[in-house]
Order: C-alpha cells, then structure tokens, then sequence
C-alpha cells in the first residue's frame, strides 16, 4: 500500500463541505463500509471506493437525551438507503416524534460559531414530505 | 473458549476494597492492593505466592505497571487488557490459560476505581469519534436506550418490565448488608424518576459508586490442598461485536449469544444446569437482554420473563443476588463484582441472600456499549 495522501475522516468531510454524503464501498465485501476505513473490513482488501449516498434513510433507532441543563434532543441511527447506519439526528420535528420507520432525508449542518475555529460540518436528517 | 481445558484452573479467594463512598484521596491502585490483600487472605495466601497479576482500571493507563510497583512485585506475569466493564471475565479467561500455560501460579486479577469521588467524567474520559461525539450522545446510557428502544419496537417490551429489573435488583440488594441501596423501590419510582435518555430514568441506570476488589486463582490441584472450597472455572467465552453502538451489528442480540456459547460448550453445561446467575446490569435492557442471549428464555421473552419478580428475591430464578450494578455497586467497570458474588454464592457465604443449592454460576461480563461480551462458568467440585 502505498503512503496515503489523505485520511478516510479528511476524505469524509471534503465531501461534508461540498454538501455530499461521502461513503465507501468495498467489492471485495460487496457492501457499503461506514464509518471510512483505510482498508475493508473482514476482507482486509485495499479495495474502498468512495461513493456519494442519495442521502435518504430510514430511523432505526431513537432517544430523546435529558440533559441536566438545556433541551432535550434527539440522537439516532439512520439506515441509510445505500445499506448502512450513521449516528445522527433528526431535525425540523420535536425529539419525541422521531420514530423508528421515519424516512428521513440529509442535509449538512454546519456547526455556528467561531469561523476561525474551522469546525468540521456534520451530516443531519429532517423527515421527508409527505410520509 | 478454544484452548483452555474445564476445570483446570480455580478461584480460591474473594473480596471487595472499601466500597460505595470511599476515604478522602483515596487511589484505584490503593483500592486494587486493598482488594488484593483481603482475597488472599480469604484464600490463606500472602503477597510473596503471587506470581501473576491481572488488572484494569479506567482511571490509571498502564494499571499493570502501576500495581506492579505498588506492590513491588517487579518478575510477575501481567495482563492489562480492558475492553471495559467484561475485563476481569476476560482475565479469568487470560489467568486460566496463564496457569495452564505454567506462565504464573498464583494470579490476582484486581479493579479499582474512584469514580463517586473524582467525578465520571474525570474518572472515565471519552474518546473523540467524528461519527457520534457532534451528537452529542450521552454515553454509554443513549446507547443502551437505542438498544431498548428496538427492544420495545421489536417485541413488545415495556417500561414497565424493565422497571421489575430494577425492582428485583433493589430486593436483592436489601438483603445485602454492603448494598450502596437502602430503601425498597417501586415500578413507580423507577418510571417516574428523573429522565435520562428515552426510555431510562435514573433508576434504570447503575449506580455511580467507588469500589474495587480481588479474585485469587491458581491451578486446580493446588486449589484442593487449600483451606476453602475452590470455584473451579469450568467454562470461558467472549465475542466483541462492535465498540460504538453504530456498528453494533443489531440492537437486540448482543455478543452474550457466542460468548455463552463458547462457554457452554467448554462446560458440557447448559442454561438449565446454571443455579445462580451474574449478569452485568449496567442498564435494566442488559438483564433482559442477556437472560435471552444467554438461553434462559427465548429471543424476546425477555421482558414478559422478569414480571411479577421473577428475577427478584422471591422469584423463580435468582439473578444478581448482591443487588447488581443497579443497587449495590457500580464504580464503572462492574465485571470484578459479579464474580466475587458467584463465588461466595457458590461457597455459601452469602447469608440472607443465598441461594439453596447454589454449585453452579454463570457469570457475564458486558464492556463498552453491548460492545465487549465475556462469559465464565462456575462450579463447585461437586459440578465438575
């Protein structure tokens, strides 16, 4: 393997930056490869391809955190309709709605602030219209 | 596990440090060589017999080399592996094929941990991971709500059998005189306690407590020549299927299924044969969850099986007799206590709290988020 010129988390939120939901996808495998990885797992192949999801998923699971101080939120795994799971949350809806079944649809979130800081965008989800 | 051979290794001494709230200044290697020198003593052995040591703590980074010194033992065998709360099922399983391996004699695996004084978050920092930590999920509990929140979806399972998970807990605990728990508990106390991540209250969740301890193992013949009744390890098994709940690889069946496999078939035993059971309770779904992943009732059944306290002091099935994580003690990494309570349960040292009969455990470690899953079986020479 030869010295790699980018790491799979920069790789990731390059993408992030360009309003893209970036994964991989491993042949040797035959399946999307979530969080990005230097090599495939079990196979051990160096065969990841970056690949560009629809950005529609589904709600596996849900929670509403109750913090100490502050409003609840929610926390949640979406499946992702290329066949793989993220953390995220779901937003545009109160933390209590959020259902496991939900269709849900990504879109960045950059975080506020300090643009010196140069924090990293993450990806969200918001319900899609109509179901 | 592939490898190691039943019966041939023995626990022969127990104990707790100080534990619940523990002195001013007080360190998890101070708690380690106390817990340390109270089991040998239990096992009629002094320091100069051992030669191995195996150890885990969240709050020292190289907790071998720091115990090593601490008790000046510098030509031991050592093994530090932590994969969270399921180490020191994992160190049975090392020290087992450590004494068969002739690598060391006498092994104490030991824990401690100051957590209630310092503080969780300083007793137990949190990796950054740029996949969950931006959601700011409140780790380990949002986990395991995830985990509970299929559960519910998958099977029916309601809040309020896994409120009886802590009920039962609490009674249990009531008969523990080192119990950190007190006072008896209510379903309605559990759901209408303060929340914490849909659908856990306080209640639903361990404690946060100080505590450590020590077992003291050796080989299966030298254990009979010596003053108490060995536990002799008749079965070990792990399987660690994820570490963030995101690649965990489905919420409701956990690595306790290969873990008791393994451990099952290295014993000849099965979940009938077990009389006494230690199940890491970080949470009330891991109860349920591993009753079933355990074969102690079908995938699902879980939460109809802990009702009308099933798994409580007057139930059918006697489930974590000193109070479990939820109601005794829990300093963060739980693994150590629930062996020191299998082995007094199978001595017969546990009072208001034995269980009749009681010549076979099973024991199952939990580490991470569902993450680590380690199973060890034992017996007393009459279950060999």
């Amino acid at each position: 393997m030869a010295q790699a010129t980018t790491s799979p988390l920069a790789a990731y939120n390059e993408h992030l930056k360009r309003g893209e939901l970036g994964y991989q996808f491993s042949p040797s495998l035959n399946r999307a490869v979530f969080y990005p990885r230097v090599i495939a797992p079990v196979t051990g192949a160096d065969d990841l391809e970056w690949r560009i999801s629809k950005g529609l998923g589904t709600v596996h699971a849900t929670t509403v955190v109750h913090p100490q101080q502050g409003a609840s939120y929610n926390v949640c795994l979406v499946d992702v309709d290329e066949g793989f799971r993220m953390m995220s949350r779901v937003e545009d809806v109160p933390p209590t709605d959020v259902k496991i079944g939900m269709r849900v649809k990504f879109r960045v979130f950059m975080p506020p602030g300090d643009k010196d800081r140069d924090e990293d965008p993450y990806p969200v989800f918001a319900p899609v219209e109509g179901t | 596990m592939k490898g190691l051979v039943r019966g041939s290794a023995a626990i022969v001494g127990a104990a707790e440090s100080d534990i619940g709230a523990v002195a001013a200044l007080m360190s998890p290697i101070d708690l380690m060589a106390q817990g340390i020198s109270r089991a040998l003593a239990d096992a009629g052995l002094t320091l100069k017999d051992v030669d191995g040591v195996f150890c885990a703590t969240s709050q020292a980074r190289t907790s071998a080399m720091t115990l090593v010194e601490y008790l000046g033992l510098p030509n031991v065998y050592t093994d530090s592996t932590i994969v969270g709360g399921s180490s020191f099922e994992i160190h049975v399983a090392h020290a087992q094929a450590a004494l068969a391996a002739g690598l060391c004699t006498v092994a104490v695996v030991a824990y401690g941990s100051t957590q209630r004084t310092v503080g969780r978050r300083a007793s137990s920092a949190r990796e950054f991971n740029p996949y969950e930590t931006p959601y700011r999920p409140f780790l380990p509990a949002t986990a395991y709500a995830m985990a509970a929140n299929r559960h519910m979806h998958e099977y029916g399972t309601t809040r309020e059998q896994m409120a009886e998970v802590a009920v039962a807990a609490r009674g249990w605990a009531l008969l523990n005189p080192v119990a950190w728990e007190k006072k008896p508990l209510s379903i309605d106390d559990v759901l209408n306690a303060r929340k914490i991540s849909d659908p856990f209250t306080v209640r639903d969740i361990c404690l946060v407590t100080d505590g450590g301890g020590a077992i003291v193992m050796t080989t299966a013949d030298r254990a009979r020549a010596m003053g108490k009744p060995p536990v002799f390890v008749l079965g070990c098994g792990q399987s660690i299927t994820h570490a963030s709940i995101t690649s965990m690889p489905d919420l409701t069946h956990t690595g306790a299924i290969e873990a008791g496999r393994q451990a099952y078939a290295m014993a000849g035993m099965k979940a009938s044969d077990m009389k006494v059971l230690a199940l890491y309770d970080a949470f009330t779904i891991n109860t349920i969850l591993f009753l079933e992943d355990l074969g102690f009732c079908p995938k699902g059944e879980g939460g109809r099986f802990v009702e009308n306290g099933h798994i409580g002091p007057k139930g059918g099935l006697a489930v974590n007799t000193n109070g479990g994580g939820l109601s005794y003690c829990h300093p963060g990494m739980y693994g150590l206590f629930l062996l020191i309570e299998a082995v007094r349960q199978i001595r017969g040292e546990c009072g208001a709290r034995q269980v009749a009969g009681a010549d076979t455990a099973i024991v199952h470690g939990n580490g991470g988020v569902l993450s680590a899953q380690a199973t060890v079986i034992l017996g007393s020479a009459a279950a060999l």
